[in-house]
């Protein structure tokens, strides 16, 4: 038993995997009618805790209180049933699926006594429910063809339909446009108001001083501290997560930025984007900013040989390039760390030292065949020089955090030693510790005579690292910043299509 | 400094990890087969003869040459269900070839040819226009076995050179067919491949995640072209095979043969879903097929009833380690 009014609360929960302790006996409450910020760096442990609270973990310890009384969450169903949900950073959804077939799947309404289907109700249904979150979605539109931030709406609106009591929140705000985060925040609003108890899991503190109303602090799978928003700041708040304290979170260092490495004019393409003329030279981070959708990831893309459409002049060093495929690319020095990850940056289910080597196997192995300690050595090589925490180099990626395997990633292109690098969202969804991480990271990528384009959604990275700033809106180029030129202001005032800049 | 400390203490592989190979699938198959031996040289007293076993193997040989090329494919995420046609075809092809007065060097020649062509037929289907191989092969299936069909009507070929018989009837050395020597040296080459060269690592990590793959600078569509080809080329090398032990070609030949030949690779431990096997489970699936066929036979076992047990044997030899994962997860939980 426990006597406080907390709806879920969780005493000495540990989680163990294979060489890692994912949580050490922590603790956590969640409150009706409050919000609860869980923060903590990559590797904290708040993938494990969520996947503990929605039943898909078991923990190896501890007891969880469902309103006092003890409960095992044994599996998924039982956390439905309790009316635990949980919207996740990478929103599991059905495309080919209505937008009602979404909300209600699994769970669908049904009537007569053979069960039959109510889709008329569902739908009826489905529109108040959408209604009631301000998200004016056809119920029957199909959801693939639903932007990223609508997709949320219809997950937050799939919790609602199960009269969920604990929703989980786990950083729905990375894909989302700034006036979907608004959006976001009438709903947590909403939500916290119909009494429900709600974990937000977030990255960004002015989110978390926004919407938050508790905190609660995990470090390496430890409880550090929990208290109320109003009780603390963000200085505290950080010194907490990584046990020091964060005073330059933008390292940039002045570099002398050299000769153009890449030229592009005149690229092209049908649908995405129209007339794209810009330069980058060694020792230069050049910030590509733009709202999602306006065509920076598309620029790249082309630019790496992924998209066939596209037509242009590139030239690197000077020589003019035909880029068709990521092969050409590389082997032109010119990589790009993609910014899903998971899905197109690292091979999961592969260890780290096959994933750095990959691209470069044949020039690794001249005969084609393999040489694993060449393979070992490379692997280590960078693995140590960019600090991935890891228990072997043959530690399959999968098992590593987010930064982690975000290291992985980069460090499979630095070792291809090349010319031009370019980073799409490097810091989507990582913490501040590993954000920092990758930023002096950058800044030593520019100082031995890199060339970096960093794609971003985020303007104060950008403010804080780029020397020149591209802004893009609807595929043009809209305007260029030096580094001394751009205001917060005025860079968003182009990017949102604001003539008076 | 410290930091570079611990760094440097993170080892290659983390050792002690024997148990790892113990629980490995080609282990649990071992014992099966292990299993199986003992209990034919128990059942029959005919088992243990050395040229009983040796006569067994002609039974498995040639579609187990085309399950190393298969289980690639498979790993890489693709498959191939027209091999049976492309024996059909390429078989057919010889024929005609040997009608025509042709040598044995020619036909043999002939054979891989053909199922080059057919290879590359169906990888550039399948990469070309981004169509399902499952689909694809499907297709090509019917395609393939309709034109030994239209080629050969009820007839047969069964002029074949004398010295043609010695690929599917001759011996290397003692007990040793020609066959058989052909499928180590080839399941020995395959092995290198797959887990000793940059092709396949590709194959994993193509398997594994075909868009970081390509991210990753590797050719994916080349590749799986590359592996469509070498199945249809070994392919071809069966039909030259099966040609030579049977002596004739009818339309029928090798009918059904994918599916016996996707059990194997299945059995073997390569996952239908892509990205994970190998070859030393294929080639120890490939013997417990062979031993339980063989043994079957020996004790009078009808075909129909012999189907049955085989279908039996690859669902519960694939569900037991699935259930025995569970128990195990089960009763760590309730520790």
């Amino acid at each position: 038993m426990i006597t406080n009014s907390a709806v879920l609360s969780l005493r000495d929960v540990s989680k163990v995997f294979p060489g890692v302790k994912a949580l050490d006996n922590v603790k956590l409450d969640l409150y009706p009618g409050e919000v609860t910020a869980l923060v903590g760096e990559n590797g904290a442990g708040k993938s494990t805790l969520v996947k503990t609270l929605t039943g898909i973990y078991q923990p190896d310890g501890g007891e969880l209180y469902w309103k006092g009384e003890p409960v095992d969450i044994s599996d998924p169903e039982v956390a439905l049933q309790l009316g635990i949900t949980a919207i996740h950073q990478e929103t599991v959804l059905f495309g080919e699926l209505s937008v009602t077939e979404n909300i209600f799947a699994g769970n669908y309404l049904t009537r007569g006594p053979l069960r039959r289907l109510d889709w008329p109700a569902m739908h009826q249904r489905s529109r108040e429910i959408l209604a009631d979150i301000d998200a004016p979605l056809d119920p029957k539109a199909q959801l693939k063809g639903l932007s990223i931030g609508q997709k949320h709406m219809v997950a937050i609106a799939r919790a609602l339909s199960v009269d969920a009591q604990v929703v989980i929140l786990d950083e729905p705000t990375a894909a989302l446009s700034h006036h979907e985060i608004e959006e976001l925040y009438g709903i947590v609003e909403r939500l916290k108001k119909s009494g429900k108890a709600i974990l937000f899991i977030s990255h960004k503190f002015d989110e978390i001083f926004t919407i938050a109303d508790r905190y609660v602090v995990y470090r390496d799978g430890n409880f550090v501290g929990e208290g109320l928003i109003s009780n603390v700041n963000e200085a505290e708040l950080v010194e907490m997560m990584v046990a020091r304290s964060v005073s330059e979170t933008f390292p940039k260092q002045t570099v002398s930025i050299g000769e153009p490495v890449m030229t592009v004019s005149n690229l092209n393409h049908p649908t995405e984007f129209a007339d794209i003329n810009f330069e980058v030279r060694a020792g230069e981070i050049l910030g590509f900013y733009g709202l999602v959708g306006s065509g920076r990831t598309e620029i790249m893309q082309a630019l790496y040989g992924l998209s066939k459409a596209a037509t242009g002049d590139v030239r690197i060093d000077g020589k003019t390039t035909q880029i068709r495929s990521p092969a050409d690319a590389i082997a032109d020095g010119l990589v790009y760390v993609p910014e899903e990850r998971q899905q197109q940056g690292a091979i999961l289910d592969l260890p780290i030292f096959q994933n750095i080597s990959l691209p470069q196997l044949s020039k690794l192995n001249p005969k084609g065949v393999l040489n694993e300690q060449r393979e070992y050595e490379l692997a280590r090589a960078y693995g140590e020089r960019l600090k991935v925490k890891t228990s072997s180099w043959d530690q399959k990626v999968a098992n590593l955090s987010g930064g982690n395997q975000q290291k992985v990633v980069i460090g499979k292109w630095l070792a291809t030693q090349p010319k031009v690098i370019i980073l799409d969202e490097p810091t989507k969804g990582i913490d501040i510790g590993s954000k920092a991480a990758v930023h002096r990271f950058m800044s030593e990528l520019v100082e031995d005579g890199l060339a970096v384009i960093m794609v971003s959604s985020e303007l104060p990275e950008v403010l804080g690292m780029a020397d020149r700033i591209m802004v893009m809106h609807e595929g043009l180029m809209v305007r260029e910043f030096s580094r001394e030129d751009a205001t917060a202001e005025a860079v968003v005032a182009a990017a949102t299509g604001g003539l008076a800049a | 400094m410290e930091n570079t400390m611990t760094q440097s203490a993170v080892p290659n592989r983390l050792s002690g990890n024997w148990r790892h190979y113990l629980l490995r699938w080609e282990t649990f198959l071992l014992l099966v087969a292990a299993l199986v031996f003992l209990f034919n040289s128990f059942a029959s007293p005919y088992f243990l003869d050395p040229w009983n076993l040796s006569d067994a193997t002609f039974n498995f040989t040639e579609k187990a040459i085309i399950a190393l090329p298969m289980a690639m494919l498979i790993i890489c995420r693709e498959i191939d269900l027209s091999v049976a046609s492309i024996i059909a075809l390429a078989s057919v092809s010889m024929g005609l070839a040997a009608e025509a007065g042709m040598g044995t060097g020619s036909l043999v020649a002939i054979a891989i040819a053909v199922g080059v062509a057919c290879g590359l037929f169906n990888g550039l289907v399948v990469t070309g226009f981004g169509i399902p191989s499952i689909v694809v092969t499907i297709g090509t299936m019917s395609l393939y076995r309709g034109i030994t069909y239209v080629i050969l009507g009820d007839g047969a070929f069964t002029d074949y050179p004398s010295e043609f018989a010695y690929f599917g009837q001759g011996y290397v050395y003692w007990v040793f067919s020609f066959e058989f020597v052909l499928f180590l040296g080839l399941a020995l080459v395959f092995y290198v491949l797959l887990h000793h060269t940059n092709f396949g690592r590709r194959t994993y990590a193509i398997g594994n995640n075909p868009t970081a793959a390509l991210y990753s600078g590797i050719k994916v569509n080349k590749h799986k072209l590359i592996l469509f080809v070498l199945v249809g080329a070994l392919s071809g090398l069966a039909s030259v095979l099966l040609t030579s032990r049977l002596g004739s070609t009818r339309p029928s030949i090798a009918f059904a043969w994918e599916l016996n030949i996707v059990t194997m690779v299945v059995l073997g431990g390569v996952s239908i879903l892509g990205g994970a096997g190998s070859i030393l489970g294929v080639v120890i699936a490939v013997f417990l097929m062979g031993l339980v066929t063989f043994g079957l036979g020996l004790l009078n076992v009808p075909g129909i009833v012999m189907s049955i047990i085989i279908g039996a044997m690859l669902i519960s030899v694939i569900s037991i380690p699935v259930l025995l994962g569970r128990w195990r997860a089960m009763r760590e939980r309730q520790s």
